[in-house]
């Protein structure tokens, strides 16, 4: 099966949103800048957020029925609204960091270790 | 309400005030008055309220029962006792356990007696008890130091106890039933103990009121199996006829053992009987079909078990062990040791307890067990009487403690009732128990003033007291007159001892007229006649007549306050004329005391079944002149003996006490070491306990403790293994588990890098992992969920 081939269905969606949480993955694993990281959270969120709208489309099903319905939609403005929470609280955090260490390296962020 | 209905309430009311003085002393004594000052006077308030209540009683049973002149004649009950039962506290089987009365003319007598002597002692305590308002030095108490005992005053406890005697009494007085009177009975033994060991903190006080209280235990302990002899005999133990819950009405114990009132034989109720035939009645049950012919058969064998004989040990046991409790409570001759050691306590206790009420309980219960007793009990009765009343005079001779001369001459006197009861002579001990309980009293309290006075218990030390207190000496004089039996015997006419000593000692020679084997009894009688009046002479000179013999008591002397006076000034009254009879002969406390006679026993010639050699006389046979007259005539001339040398000696000092006292040295050392019957005692009882339990206590400690000792020995080694097995083994594992865990939790640290890449690398790498994982070891197929 050759996606290029087929009409634009859920796949393409489910790829398309595959890279961006591979492409989020990446970017928390080799950011150093801890905003860096709070971008690559966002891109992860946003990739499986993706994935619900698919799922939750009519358009994309070829009987017009979707997997979620509603469901899907109601599930993506949850993930949206948690997003903006954890950036708040996240870059709440980061500023705290800066304040107490003149930087955003969280490499350098290891107090905790065992 | 009719007066028969009246009658009980006033009764109980009498009985229930000292209680409730009591029950107040008990919880606000100390706090009426300064030192407890009111507590004195609500006790006497409550008993003066008895008195009044009991006056009343008096009163309702002469208009029920009017002293007329055929009324006097018949004798027996005019009407008959009233048995009332107030409350059950329990039913087992057919054991009743009820608060009852047996009102009859006996009881209404013995209230007023008892009130109206302890309304006296209330009155002159109230006097005689004012050093223990404030601070008491005891100097007969040494404390380490060697200084005398200072305590608080302890007024309110002593009416407090007064109060509780008065309720004991006058409940063991009212009782309707053996149980009842068993409880009342241990009520008064404890506060005799309480009031003997008043002053506990002296050695002699705690240890006559042990004494007391343990050698009353011996006689209780034969009251108690007469109880259950009573008890399985009889199937109740309530005295009169009682209802049941059906109402029908039950026989009570006299009228089982006397059913029909002048039968003189007493009959062996049904229970006895069924009881010693137990192996006939055995072999009827066995052998008959069912139950309810072997119920028929073994009531028409009763009969004639009954003549052959059988169950009539066990009347006899019963009546011995009611015998045994009063030999214990009246100090009759085995057990009179206690008595006299009980003058440690206050005088108005002596007075009260130890003279005039508690110790005539004993001849009360004997009274009032009179149906039941057979002519062997009596026998033994008037055995022990006669003994005691010897024993109990001698050495009363040669006391010089003056309440110990009033405490061997109350055993002597106790000793002519018991006389008088074994002989027949029911009325006559009675009349003595009320008689002698008057005149003991004043004697007693008159003593008590003298030593208020002396502050000394010697009579060696007193002597011509007469001038300082005249009142005291005076109505001493009384006393003494009332005890010897003064009197005119011409004219018949005397003080109240007079009476009373004659009657018994005319029973004593009716009985030897019809059984000259024992005679000896009348002889004791008649000598301790002459005992008395000697002994009770002896101690009015010695402390009243004559010339002081020591200077420092006789300058301390002085006559006692009025509210001691008065007291004396009463009972000197009663002791005159308690033995008057008025009204051509119908209203008196002898006529009185008659209409509650048991007739059943004194009424003819009974002969017991194991001893039909002694008879017992009728007791009406007395009054005829043929015993009656020489009966007057010996009392009256050994009084006089008694008298006249008393006089001789101590009076006049024509004779000098010493010189008789070396003459007789023998007898006289017999006589103070009060017939060695203490030693005797403490060799036979006290020495083989105290060496048993010496022996059981050296058990113990060598045998017992030691098995004990090496027990605990055993037990702390194999501990102490138990502890080394614990903390090598079982505690090294746990150390090793924890250290384990503890290197690891180290090694495992290091995982924790605190580097957030590393971290995002690990999850998606291992997220990765478990998908090639999965990708290549889960069965889609077959995977269930």
């Amino acid at each position: 099966m050759n996606l290029l081939t087929q009409p634009v269905g859920v796949s393409h969606y489910l790829v398309v949103g595959a890279i961006l949480f591979v492409c989020g993955v990446v970017c928390m694993a080799t950011k150093r800048n801890a905003l860096g990281v709070l971008m690559g959270i966002e891109l992860v969120l946003n990739g499986a957020n993706l994935n619900f709208v698919a799922f939750g489309s009519p358009y994309l099903q070829p009987d017009g029925r979707a997997a979620l319905g509603l469901d899907g939609q109601l599930l993506a403005i949850f993930v949206i609204v948690l997003a903006a929470a954890e950036a708040a609280v996240a870059l709440a955090i980061v500023l705290c960091y800066y304040n107490n260490h003149a930087t955003v390296d969280v490499d350098r962020a290891d107090q905790l270790k065992g | 309400m009719e007066l028969i209905k009246i009658l009980p309430l006033l009764l109980e009311s009498a009985w229930l005030l000292p209680l409730a003085s009591f029950a107040l002393i008990v919880f606000f004594g100390p706090r009426m008055g300064k030192g407890g000052r009111w507590a004195g006077y609500l006790a006497t308030a409550a008993i003066l309220a008895s008195l009044v209540l009991s006056l009343c009683a008096l009163g309702c049973w002469f208009v029920l029962s009017p002293p007329t002149e055929e009324a006097a004649h018949i004798g027996g009950f005019r009407i008959p006792p009233l048995n009332v039962e107030r409350y059950c506290l329990g039913q087992f089987d057919s054991l009743r356990i009820v608060v009852g009365y047996y009102i009859d003319s006996l009881t209404i007598a013995m209230f007023c007696m008892v009130t109206l002597v302890a309304s006296c002692i209330h009155v002159y305590s109230l006097g005689y008890m004012h050093e223990e308002l404030e601070e008491v030095t005891d100097p007969l108490v040494r404390l380490a130091k060697g200084q005398p005992l200072r305590r608080r005053g302890r007024f309110p406890r002593f009416f407090q106890y007064l109060s509780l005697f008065c309720f004991s009494m006058l409940g063991l007085v009212i009782a309707g039933n053996v149980a009842m009177v068993f409880v009342f009975w241990e009520l008064v033994g404890i506060c005799s103990y309480l009031l003997i060991g008043f002053y506990f903190e002296r050695k002699s006080a705690s240890d006559a009121a042990n004494k007391a209280f343990i050698v009353n235990r011996i006689g209780d302990f034969g009251m108690i199996v007469g109880l259950m002899a009573v008890w399985t005999g009889f199937g109740t133990f309530s005295f009169g006829d009682w209802q049941d819950t059906e109402g029908r009405v039950q026989p009570g114990i006299f009228r089982q053992v006397r059913p029909s009132p002048d039968a003189p034989k007493p009959i062996v109720p049904d229970g006895m009987v069924q009881m010693a035939a137990c192996h006939e009645v055995e072999a009827i049950v066995c052998g008959a079909p069912d139950l309810a012919t072997a119920r028929q058969e073994i009531a028409a064998r009763l009969p004639l078990w009954r003549s052959q004989g059988y169950g009539y040990w066990l009347l006899v046991i019963a009546g011995l062990g009611i015998f045994c409790g009063c030999v214990g409570k009246s100090a009759q001759f085995p057990l009179l040791v206690w008595l006299p050691d009980a003058m440690e306590g206050p005088t108005p206790v002596s007075a009260l307890i130890h003279a005039a009420t508690m110790v005539a309980a004993g001849v009360y219960l004997v009274g009032r067990f009179y149906p039941v007793f057979t002519p062997e009990v009596l026998l033994v009765i008037a055995y022990v009487g006669s003994i005691t009343l010897f024993i109990a005079a001698t050495i009363a001779l040669v006391a010089t403690d003056i309440k110990r001369v009033l405490a061997y001459s109350t055993v002597s006197q106790l000793g002519y009732m018991m006389l008088a009861l074994g002989v027949g002579g029911w009325l006559a001990g009675m009349f003595h128990l009320f008689t002698h309980a008057f005149f003991k009293s004043l004697l007693f309290l008159c003593s008590g003033s003298v030593i208020h006075a002396c502050g000394t218990n010697e009579m060696p030390q007193m002597g011509g007291l007469r001038k300082k207190m005249p009142w005291t000496a005076y109505t001493m004089l009384v006393g003494c007159l009332a005890i010897s039996g003064a009197g005119v015997p011409v004219l018949g006419v005397g003080l109240s001892g007079y009476y009373s000593k004659d009657y018994i000692i005319a029973q004593a020679l009716l009985f030897k007229s019809q059984n000259p084997t024992h005679a000896w009894m009348f002889y004791v009688a008649a000598a301790g006649a002459a005992l008395t009046a000697f002994y009770m002479f002896r101690l009015w000179y010695l402390t009243f007549a004559g010339q002081p013999r020591d200077e420092h008591v006789a300058k301390h002397a002085h006559e006692s306050p009025a509210v001691m006076v008065a007291p004396l000034v009463v009972l000197a009254a009663l002791s005159v004329a308690a033995g008057w009879n008025l009204f051509a002969k119908q209203l008196g406390l002898a006529p009185l005391l008659d209409s509650a006679r048991p007739v059943g026993p004194t009424a003819g010639a009974s002969a017991g079944l194991w001893i039909p050699q002694v008879t017992q006389p009728p007791e009406e046979l007395v009054h005829t002149p043929e015993v009656h007259v020489p009966a007057a005539l010996i009392a009256f001339t050994m009084a006089l003996v008694g008298f006249l040398l008393a006089t001789s000696i101590y009076g006049l000092r024509k004779l000098d006490a010493a010189d008789v006292r070396r003459q007789f040295s023998p007898i006289y050392r017999f006589l103070v070491h009060k017939w060695w019957l203490d030693e005797l005692y403490d060799f036979a009882f006290v020495r083989p306990v105290l060496g048993i339990s010496r022996f059981a206590a050296g058990v113990d400690r060598k045998g017992i403790d030691w098995l004990a000792d090496n027990l605990a020995r055993w037990v702390e080694l194999l501990s102490r293994l138990d502890d080394w097995i614990d903390r090598t083994f079982v505690d090294a594992l746990v150390d090793l588990t924890a250290r384990w865990t503890y290197a690891l939790g180290l090694r495992l640290r290091a995982i924790q890098t605190g580097n957030i890449r590393q971290y995002v690398m690990l999850i998606a790498v291992g997220t990765v992992a478990l998908f090639v994982l999965m990708s290549l070891y889960w069965n889609y197929a077959t995977a269930s969920f």
